[in-house]
């Protein structure tokens, strides 16, 4: 088993495969199930976070109204106008945020790899498939790619925001998404390493600051920034723009930050955009009015 | 290490809004479930840190329940879990704890019906992954990823060996066992994780060993 992304990228390298065989293979060595049947489990949860993304587009709105919608505008944004930051760009955002619509109006989505972050992974992949057209297989590759780095992150540092921020979630999903998007884009394994700690690099420090405790404010946009990010990184990548701290060290520095983090930067609720006046103040209406209702 | 399988990361499929505070939320209920055998008539259940911060905006109260209900993380009646609780019969109350825990997102379910009760402490450790970390007082770590039996037991010689011979005269091998006591040869407990799901009637069979109160089992 791989246990950090310089064993992952060696071992592509020794058996001459992509990152997402490398996990494939393991996924069959520690479950003991076929190649069919793991293939058939993800290309479920690729069903569901397929339906998440039009479910969102067809526009929802959460239970506190905090969010939902934003999808759909910038849906017609993009068939009105021409966007600033180009097309590909804007799709990937749009599918994220409308998966994180959908969670947050309790919907179903598949985490990748936590809630709150489950918009970078499909967001980039979906909103990839016009641009790549990928087939069915290639897209289920994506998220084992994605896997594979998200669970060096997990055993190395964290995917919680309760235990590292929002660097360990909506960060690591937008890693996750860069390396995934190089390998679909015909990158090296090392070029897949390298997105994940550009990407990863300017996600530090980042709080986890959900006002009212909901998964929402700033959750949703982040996600939106984060896919945007993973998208860039994986074009540096591809470029051959390298980081000069390596992949590892990046993850590790990631965990030291999140040790340092105070408790209230992370998910509880109590600092960063929660505590400001307007934070307050929406936290006081949305269980003001649910105590009424109750 | 923790994760060892790619669905812990790409996965779960669950009802929103948070894996670590709705999905894990909803499988620690689900294993409190499992491990009391049938579904409580109460519960009582002790949020503490983010859990007992941010539980209502983020559905962990419903979540909990769910599970108690034997509902799956992707299952949509987790949305209503507080009328299906009533139409099922059991009785739940939060307790908000302002003392700190050892995790951030950490519940203590005390449960019970009319023929025992049951307590345990179960902690949300990130992308919809549980564990159960206390059991009626005794301290263990309890994934759920792999089927488990947990036997309560007098702290006496030849305990372990009556288990350990029944499940071996059926074939069953064991993949981590520990055991734990909270005083010499008084109570203590054996946790024994096992690559194949026990049947009832050897669960049943265990039950009548040598020096045994009491068999649960959780199987994923």
């Amino acid at each position: 088993m791989f246990r950090n992304v310089s064993e992952l990228i060696k071992l592509t390298e020794e058996r001459n495969i992509p990152i997402s065989e490398v996990m494939i293979q393991q996924e069959m060595d520690e479950s003991d199930k076929s190649r069919e049947d793991i293939f058939a489990e993800m290309e479920r949860n690729l069903d569901v976070m397929e339906k998440a993304v039009e479910d969102g587009l067809k526009g929802v709105e959460s239970r506190s109204g905090l969010t939902g919608g934003d999808a759909v505008l910038i849906q017609n944004y993009m068939s009105d106008h021409k966007p600033l930051s180009g097309g590909v760009i804007l799709e990937v955002v749009s599918k994220a945020v409308s998966t994180n619509e959908v969670n947050a109006a309790m919907g179903t989505i598949c985490a990748t790899p936590t809630a709150g972050s489950a918009g970078c992974v499909p967001g980039v992949l979906f909103g990839l498939k016009d641009r790549l057209n990928p087939t069915r297989e290639q897209m289920i590759r994506f998220l084992f790619t994605a896997g594979a780095f998200g669970q060096v992150v997990a055993n190395n540092a964290s995917i919680s925001g309760a235990a590292g921020g929002c660097q360990a979630e909506v960060g690591s999903a937008a890693g996750m998404a860069s390396a995934a998007a190089v390998e679909m884009a015909g990158g090296t394994p090392d070029q897949s390493a390298q997105a994940m700690a550009i990407t990863l690099k300017n996600m530090l420090g980042l709080v986890c600051d959900p006002v009212a405790g909901l998964v929402e404010v700033p959750c949703v946009k982040r996600n939106a920034m984060g896919s945007s990010q993973a998208i860039v990184s994986a074009d540096l990548a591809l470029a051959g723009v390298t980081s000069r701290i390596p992949c590892d060290e990046v993850i590790g520095a990631m965990y030291q930050i999140g040790e340092r983090m105070s408790s209230t930067l992370k998910e509880t609720a109590e600092g960063g955009l929660a505590a400001t006046p307007t934070g307050k103040a929406l936290a006081a209406k949305i269980f003001g009015s649910a105590v009424e209702k109750e | 290490m923790k994760f060892r399988s790619v669905f812990d990361i790409i996965g779960p499929v669950m009802i929103g809004p948070s894996s670590s505070h709705t999905a894990g939320a909803a499988r620690i209920g689900k294993m409190a479930r499992q491990l009391f055998g049938r579904q409580p008539k109460w519960a009582k259940i002790h949020l503490y840190g983010s859990f007992e911060k941010t539980y209502r905006g983020h559905g962990t109260d419903v979540a909990l329940i769910g599970g108690l209900l034997d509902f799956d993380t992707f299952d949509e009646r987790i949305k209503d879990a507080f009328k299906q609780a009533e139409e099922a019969g059991m009785d739940v109350e939060f307790i908000e704890e302002e003392g700190s825990a050892d995790h951030p997102n950490t519940a203590r379910i005390k449960m019970g019906d009319d023929q025992g009760d049951f307590e345990l402490v179960g902690i949300s450790i990130g992308g919809g992954k549980a564990e159960i970390t206390e059991l009626n007082g005794f301290e263990l770590r309890l994934s759920g990823n792999s089927p488990a039996i947990l036997v309560m037991h007098n702290d006496r010689y030849g305990a372990i060996a009556s288990v350990t011979k029944v499940l071996a005269s059926h074939e069953i091998n064991i993949g981590h066992m520990e055991v734990v006591r909270k005083e010499q040869g008084k109570d203590a407990m054996m946790v024994i994780e096992t690559d194949q799901r026990i049947p009832e009637d050897i669960l049943e069979e265990l039950g009548t060993c040598d020096h045994i109160l009491q068999v649960v089992t959780i199987a994923d």
